[in-house]
């Protein structure tokens, strides 16, 4: 595709790496990334810890190359614009306000929405943490020392703000509908682990509990839950789930099923890819169609999608990666390779759940398909290989047992 | 090329350990150890996948 156009929608994690990628592999075609946001790439992460928490300034957050500088990477950035549409047969991308984006290659990576409450709209204090503008507007109400927050949903991004708040010396109420926290990343049983964990810190933990609606003139005053309890508050942060950015691509002829659905290389069309949290593709590794919205797969997924547009669909190669995250909640630091899923075996197999440092793996299907570590790094460093070569759940076992 | 870690960054996440483990190890103390502060030039690509990998971003490449 040498001398060819690239557009890369989406100007965040996945489509940096993407451009960063088909530099590095030769790519010397113009390459235009688009961006919703004003910002030129940030990493997303630091902004329910650090940033959020004060201890790092926003521009810490920039997104670098390997090596060299963003502008080596000799790429013409269109931010604060929003991509509105696609026309395949015509290879061209529409962005609001009527200019038109002719490619030869196209590679979406347009992320997704954190949801909002219904009806909250209206109320100050509520807020979602997606972007960093979301995040500054956020830190700006916890600089005015509110007293109470209410964390609506103990996904990652709840808890970690939760744990970000009470570092702060905030009161926190962290409430979620399911039974245990992080029920849907790390199953029941580890869940209630994170429960403990929270409890152990001093929140106000509410489970199996919805929100009902919250109340207030202007601001949010109270959060009325579906047990009957009204929570005091001064700041409501909603963390219930991300939508994919797919509504530009209604009606373009790619396939949307929860995300852009593509094949096993990424491929969503002739010429078109996708990568990171808006992509959803078959994962061999799995047996299983995923759409994976943590930091490490935008990076993988990014760079395997360029390097699918230079191939062309001859050499495209699968993409089958063992999914990898890591969250940061108080002292504790939380990683899992592979997956988890609510029905699996869940083995501890290295360290202690009491003392909050363990390893634990998870089956399936008769073999290993997760390694979770809490403070045991090494551990999941090494472990991790096992899912790759799709061990059997026997034999993860004893050899976990045979290193303990 | 010169691999400089920074440890005051560095939470030992290993992602650089599963990228390049010719230049970094997570050893069972559970720090990282950088076997090679100067590796050859046909490392280089697995090194610039561990500095992008870095969840800290505290891999940094000289040169």
């Amino acid at each position: 595709m040498g001398g060819q156009r690239i557009v890369v929608v989406g100007a965040s994690l996945a489509g940096f790496r993407a451009a960063e990628e088909l530099r590095t592999a030769g790519h010397d075609g113009p390459i235009t990334v688009v961006g919703d946001e004003p910002h030129a790439p940030y990493e997303r992460p630091p902004l329910s810890k650090q940033v959020l928490a004060g201890t790092q300034p926003p521009a810490a957050t920039a997104i670098h190359p390997a090596t060299g500088s963003i502008d080596d990477l000799a790429l013409d950035f269109r931010l604060g614009a929003s991509a509105t549409g696609l026309d395949l047969a015509a290879r061209t991308v529409l962005l609001g306000g009527g200019d038109r984006l002719p490619y030869d290659g196209l590679v979406i990576a347009t992320g997704a929405s954190a949801r909002r409450l219904p009806g909250t709209d209206h109320l100050a204090g509520v807020h979602t943490l997606r972007t960093l503008d979301d995040c500054l507007a956020l830190r700006a109400e916890l600089e005015g020392a509110p007293r109470r927050v209410a964390v609506v949903g103990a996904g990652f991004i709840g808890a970690e703000v939760a744990a970000t708040c009470r570092g702060m010396g905030l009161d926190v109420s962290l409430i979620e509908a399911l039974p245990v926290p992080l029920e849907r990343g790390l199953g029941p049983q580890m869940g209630a682990v994170m429960a403990d964990l929270h409890r152990d810190h001093g929140v106000d933990v509410r489970l199996g509990v919805g929100v009902v609606r919250i109340d207030g003139e202007e601001r949010a005053e109270r959060v009325r839950l579906t047990d009957g309890t009204v929570l005091d508050v001064d700041v409501v942060v909603v963390g219930i789930g991300v939508t994919p950015n797919t509504d530009w691509l209604e009606g373009s002829g790619l396939t949307l099923d929860n995300g852009v659905v593509c094949d096993e290389t990424c491929l969503a069309a002739p010429g078109v890819v996708a990568a990171g949290d808006v992509a959803r593709w078959p994962n061999a590794t799995f047996d299983e169609v995923m759409r994976v919205e943590h930091w490490d797969n935008a990076i993988a997924m990014g760079a395997h999608a360029a390097r699918t547009l230079l191939a062309g669909p001859e050499g495209a190669e699968a993409f089958a990666p063992v999914p990898w995250f890591w969250s940061d909640q108080y002292d504790r630091k939380v990683q899992l390779a592979g997956r988890a899923g609510a029905d699996d075996d869940v083995e501890v197999v290295s360290g202690s759940v009491e003392e909050r440092r363990f390893v634990a793996f998870y089956g399936r299907s008769g073999r290993v398909v997760g390694v979770l570590g809490m403070n045991q790094p090494a551990k999941v460093a090494r472990w991790r290989s096992l899912v790759e070569q799709r061990t059997a759940w026997d034999d993860a076992l004893a050899i976990a047992g045979a290193a303990a | 090329m010169r691999v400089v870690v920074d440890y005051d960054l560095c939470e030992s996440n290993a992602l650089c350990m599963a990228a390049a483990p010719e230049v970094f190890e997570v050893r069972d103390d559970d720090f990282l150890y950088v076997l090679q502060e100067e590796p050859p030039e046909e490392l280089r690509a697995k090194v610039e996948e561990a500095a992008r990998r870095c969840p800290k971003q505290a891999i940094t490449i000289e040169g």
